[in-house]
């Protein structure tokens, strides 16, 4: 089971790296891009019978730094629902 | 004094650090390699150095923090045993959790390598108690993650307490309130960005961090 998590920086917490992309679309005069934040995007292959709960557990625990960052945890099913 | 100084693959001033510690002490450190999982007993100080642990994949001291030693070290550090990490090693200490906050990428993105000018913001720690008050030192920095941060009432607390142990003189890195190094709430775990190890020796253009490692002796 492919299981994809995005970590995000928080709310007001300074992205140095998004505002340096953000520099350098503007530098390639691409306009009305208002803001850039970047993260990152982990994927895990799982066996079936772990559940969302252990999957949280990974994030707290390592996956994500929550004092200046969020996660965001994508299951198959909720990729499917997206897709339909 | 009995210390130790943790090797992870990719730390590079493990040396640096345990010549430090040998000068002031007359006593060679333990290399402690991080996949070992005690420590030598009777240790007075334990050094987590700078340096890439593990190419600093994921975050900056992420997959030190969660190494095999690293149990060893925080069950140390809540007997009392002072514990001093300096760059990687202050990364590796938040990541744990021993020290509160984090450490980002610094603001304007570059790696940040130059003398930097400090205060000495408390010198009546474990740490600092050879520098005299409010000194003003020079030591130098390198480094591309050093942009502490922490929410308002954790720098709050931290200001109040005195746990602000260094400050950069002025802006380098985007730290918040210019913070290069703090303490715990018990005293005896230090973090801070820049290298007193690398200020200890004339030849090293100064000698400014020795009495960082002169106060460890008490």
């Amino acid at each position: 089971m492919k299981v994809r998590i995005f970590v995000t920086l928080k709310d007001g917490v300074l992205d140095p790296q998004g505002k340096a992309i953000h520099h350098a679309l503007e530098s390639l005069d691409f306009a009305g891009v208002n803001d850039v934040r970047a993260g990152k995007l982990i994927e895990l292959d799982v066996d079936p019978s772990v559940g969302r709960d252990e999957i949280d557990r990974m994030c707290d625990k390592l996956l994500a730094n929550t004092v200046i960052e969020n996660y965001e945890i994508e299951l198959p099913e909720t990729a499917q629902e997206k897709a339909s | 004094m009995q210390s130790a100084v943790i090797v992870f693959p990719g730390s590079n001033c493990d040396r640096d650090m345990a010549v430090a510690l040998e000068t002031v002490s007359g006593q060679k450190p333990h290399m402690v390699w991080h996949g070992d999982s005690e420590l030598p007993p009777g240790l007075d100080v334990v050094a987590i150095p700078g340096g890439f642990s593990y190419g600093d994949y994921l975050r900056s001291g992420a997959m030190a923090s969660r190494s095999s030693i690293i149990k060893a070290v925080i069950e140390a550090a809540g007997r009392g045993v002072r514990i001093l990490g300096i760059c990687n090693g202050f990364q590796i200490l938040t990541e744990t959790g021993l020290l509160p906050g984090a450490l980002m990428r610094n603001r304007d993105i570059h790696f940040v390598c130059k003398d930097a000018e400090l205060e000495v913001a408390n010198n009546a720690t474990l740490f600092t108690s050879r520098y005299p008050e409010n000194a003003v030192i020079s030591i130098p920095v390198a480094h591309h993650d050093g942009n502490y941060f922490a929410d308002s009432d954790i720098l709050d607390r931290l200001e109040n307490e005195d746990r602000v142990v260094f400050r950069y003189r002025s802006e380098i890195n985007g730290s918040s309130r210019n913070i290069a190094g703090i303490i715990n709430e018990a005293g005896n775990v230090l973090g801070m960005m820049p290298h007193p190890e690398r200020a200890i020796d004339k030849m090293h253009g100064g000698t400014d961090g020795l009495a960082l490692f002169e106060s460890l002796l008490r």
